[in-house]
């Protein structure tokens, strides 16, 4: 092996392995690891299954907020949800029947709602404004209209 | 009686002549009609393509009789399974014949009996999609449940493509065991690499596809929404992979011989071939990162699994360079850059290969990032994704595979390549180069602005930051426009060098390798292929027994069918 493959390898090797202590880094140290939810419920019994029996925006300490919402072909309850800025937000999320796509654009919130399971993200909304929430998962025949805002002030 | 010994006589002289041409008469049948459906698939996706890029962007609306979404089903099968199938099987088979010295016949016949069942499956499925009864994209997620038929169709199309693996596999043993001690020639080395792919990566789909024909003819209640989605990405990924290792193979052993120049380290490859199968499967795990049900821990692990699988495309990238360095110097480039005009630029054999290449550096690197943590939830199932893969599979497997139809169809066909058809080739990979830069570079971008992918053209309600995207949906639609040039070309091309180019012979170009040191033993441990596989199935329990352990004994109730299309 010619000893320009051999730096090259090296190198090559310790990018992936660079990569890996960032990842790392970032998702143990730093808690920016991705929403990996695991509690179970029944897909078909939703609406009687606390929380989600009563979705809505609950204010849950200082400036801390939970939203419960419910996903289903094609729409999110609650609909319009507003926050102060600087709120710190953790969506519970579960879906009533196929799966769906939480995202909002422009910040990284991003997470797949799959029936039978909870899912749970949270996002501290620093910069006042009208995001958009939209369904990034193929959901079936309205799939492009399910979206909604959140409204920051 | 001398009648009889001449005809025999002239039987195998027949025989000799062909094998002298290069080509068995039965084995280019047999590639012939594999490559005929490849590109009659490419002609019908490639117009459905168009079709969404251009409603994508708001320019037309497709009928209520035939939607976006069913499109975009019958797009994805026709593309990435139908088109890529195809043409992997009818490219390894032709080079099999090459290299092992003819098909063997009744591997002959399992390769047909494997074409048939294929497109009988592929019809069973393309008629619920037709009907609106199978609107469920190529990924066919439950609790999404299509028309049982779909399924039975998708099953079929993996018993077809099983029954040509298997025929690789009893080709090659077959061949070793009647060249004891030899080693088993570098193209069907990669054949066999693909070939094992194939069957132990679509095996998990295959039991998701037979729970989900019970599930959906109502003989299953309900279904394990999240094991279905594990099943199937432990194929979903491993198969494009497949595909860029069909490509890889070209790159390795066949791209060389065009330029004037021999091959990269015999070991070396296939050290990268065996790394390629061995670190696969895992990988597909990246596509739920961002899923709910598994714990951050075990994501971690998979990233490192998906990682794994970018060193031997490093190694691949160094190799391929080192090639072309030596060749072009050989040729009489000067200085450090001198051996790069030295390449033939002007053969399209070489040119839409090299391209291939060079895209799969931003290819590969956007790769890495979107297979990490927290990148991922940046562009998961955003356009950023679409573009990935049109990037990966739409441009470095796609363009090899046009590069390989310049030679591998005149010599199925008997016929040669013409200067003018060189050129038609050139003109044709510079098209659908731009074409790529426009729609995937769009892609890539807007999916980073929040664009979703699978999703009709909309506004959601006129907001601003979806009204943002609109522009870069207009470049989106230029690429598309460009590219579906680019298909005509390229499909007028094929059925020109099938049945209108002068006859000839053009030969199968496989390179020699370059000169091992003196006395070096051939690296006979790398064909130990029964290790390679317990290794493979070591690292595939290591990424999924856990998970799916997990999954199936702390399941939720599972999900009746739902119909929402």
């Amino acid at each position: 092996m010619p000893r320009s493959e051999k730096i090259w390898l090296t190198l090559s090797f310790g990018i992936i392995m660079g990569f890996m202590l960032i990842v790392g880094y970032q998702a143990f140290a730093l808690e920016l690891g991705p929403p990996s939810h695991k509690e179970t419920i029944d897909p078909q019994k939703v609406d009687e299954t606390a929380p989600f029996d009563n979705p809505g925006v609950f204010q849950t300490g200082d400036n801390e907020y939970e939203v419960v919402m419910v996903l289903q072909a094609f729409s999110y309850t609650p609909h319009e949800i507003e926050v102060p800025a600087g709120a710190k937000v953790t969506f519970t999320l579960t879906t009533k029947d196929v799966i769906h796509g939480f995202q909002i654009a422009r910040t990284n919130v991003n997470a797949m709602v799959v029936p039978g399971h909870i899912q749970k993200i949270t996002q501290t909304f620093k910069e006042p404004g009208e995001y958009l929430v939209l369904c990034n998962e193929y959901c079936g025949i309205g799939h492009q209209i399910m979206g909604t805002t959140i409204t920051v002030k | 009686m001398t009648t009889v010994n001449v005809g025999a006589s002239e039987r195998s002289l027949k025989q000799k002549v062909e094998q002298a041409l290069g080509v068995v008469a039965e084995d280019a049948k047999l590639s012939k009609s594999y490559m005929t459906v490849a590109f009659i698939a490419l002609l019908i996706g490639g117009f459905l393509g168009l079709f969404q890029g251009l409603e994508r962007a708001g320019l037309i609306q497709l009928p209520s009789w035939f939607t976006y979404y069913q499109v975009l089903t019958a797009h994805g099968i026709l593309l990435v399974l139908v088109l890529t199938a195809f043409f992997t099987i009818g490219y390894f088979y032709a080079g099999l014949s090459q290299v092992l010295g003819g098909i063997l016949p009744h591997v002959r016949r399992m390769a047909w009996i494997g074409f048939w069942l294929k497109i009988v499956g592929f019809v069973c499925a393309v008629i619920p999609i037709i009907m609106n009864d199978a609107t469920v994209m190529f990924t066919f997620y439950p609790p999404m449940a299509a028309s049982p038929l779909f399924y039975i169709g998708l099953a079929l199309i993996v018993i077809g493509v099983w029954m040509c693996a298997f025929g690789a596999f009893i080709n090659v043993a077959t061949w070793r065991k009647q060249n004891p001690g030899k080693q088993i020639p570098i193209f069907a080395f990669f054949a066999t690499g693909v070939f094992v792919l194939l069957f132990f990566g679509s095996i998990g789909v295959t039991i998701e596809v037979i729970m989900l024909i019970f599930w959906s003819a109502g003989i299953l209640e309900t279904i394990n929404v999240m094991v279905s989605r594990t099943l199937f990405w432990s194929f979903g990924h491993t198969l494009v992979n497949i595909w860029y290792l069909t490509a890889v193979s070209a790159w390795y052993t066949i791209v060389p011989k065009i330029i004037g120049g021999r091959r990269f380290s015999d070991t070396l490859t296939r050290v990268v071939v065996i790394l390629l199968v061995i670190t696969n499967i895992p990988g597909g795990f990246h596509h739920q990162i961002v899923d709910p049900g598994m714990g951050e821990a075990l994501k971690y692990m998979h990233v490192f699994m998906s990682l794994a699988i970018g060193f031997p495309s490093l190694m691949t990238a160094y190799a391929m360079f080192s090639v072309f360095e030596r060749t072009g110097r050989l040729k009489g480039g000067k200085g450090l850059l001198g051996w790069f005009k030295k390449l033939p630029w002007g053969d399209v054999r070489f040119l839409a290969p090299f391209i291939a290449m060079a895209a799969f550096a931003p290819a590969g690197a956007g790769g890495i990032a979107q297979t990490t943590n927290q990148l991922n939830q940046v562009v998961h199932n955003t356009l950023w994704v679409v573009g990935h893969f049109h990037l990966t599979v739409g441009t470095s497997v796609v363009l090899t595979f046009f590069g390989i139809s310049y030679w591998l169809i005149p010599h199925i066909s008997k016929r040669v390549l013409t200067p003018q058809m060189n050129r038609i080739g050139i003109i044709q990979t510079i098209i659908w180069t731009v074409g790529m830069l426009f729609m995937s570079g769009a892609m890539h971008y807007v999916g980073l602005l929040g664009s979703p992918r699978r999703t009709s053209y909309t506004t959601y309600g006129d907001h601003a930051v979806a009204l943002g995207w609109d522009p870069y949906m207009i470049l989106l639609a230029i690429g598309g426009t460009l590219l579906i040039v680019g298909v005509i070309i390229q499909v007028y091309a094929v059925f020109n060098m099938m049945f209108f180019a002068p006859k000839g012979k053009t030969e199968f170009p496989i390179a020699e390798t370059e000169e091992e040191p003196q006395g070096k033993k051939p690296a006979l441990w790398a064909d130990r292929w029964g290790l390679w596989i317990v290794l493979m199935l070591l690292v595939v329990s290591m990424g999924y027994v856990i998970p799916l352990v997990d999954m199936i004994v702390n399941a939720p109730p599972g999900s009746p069918p739902i119909r929402t299309w």
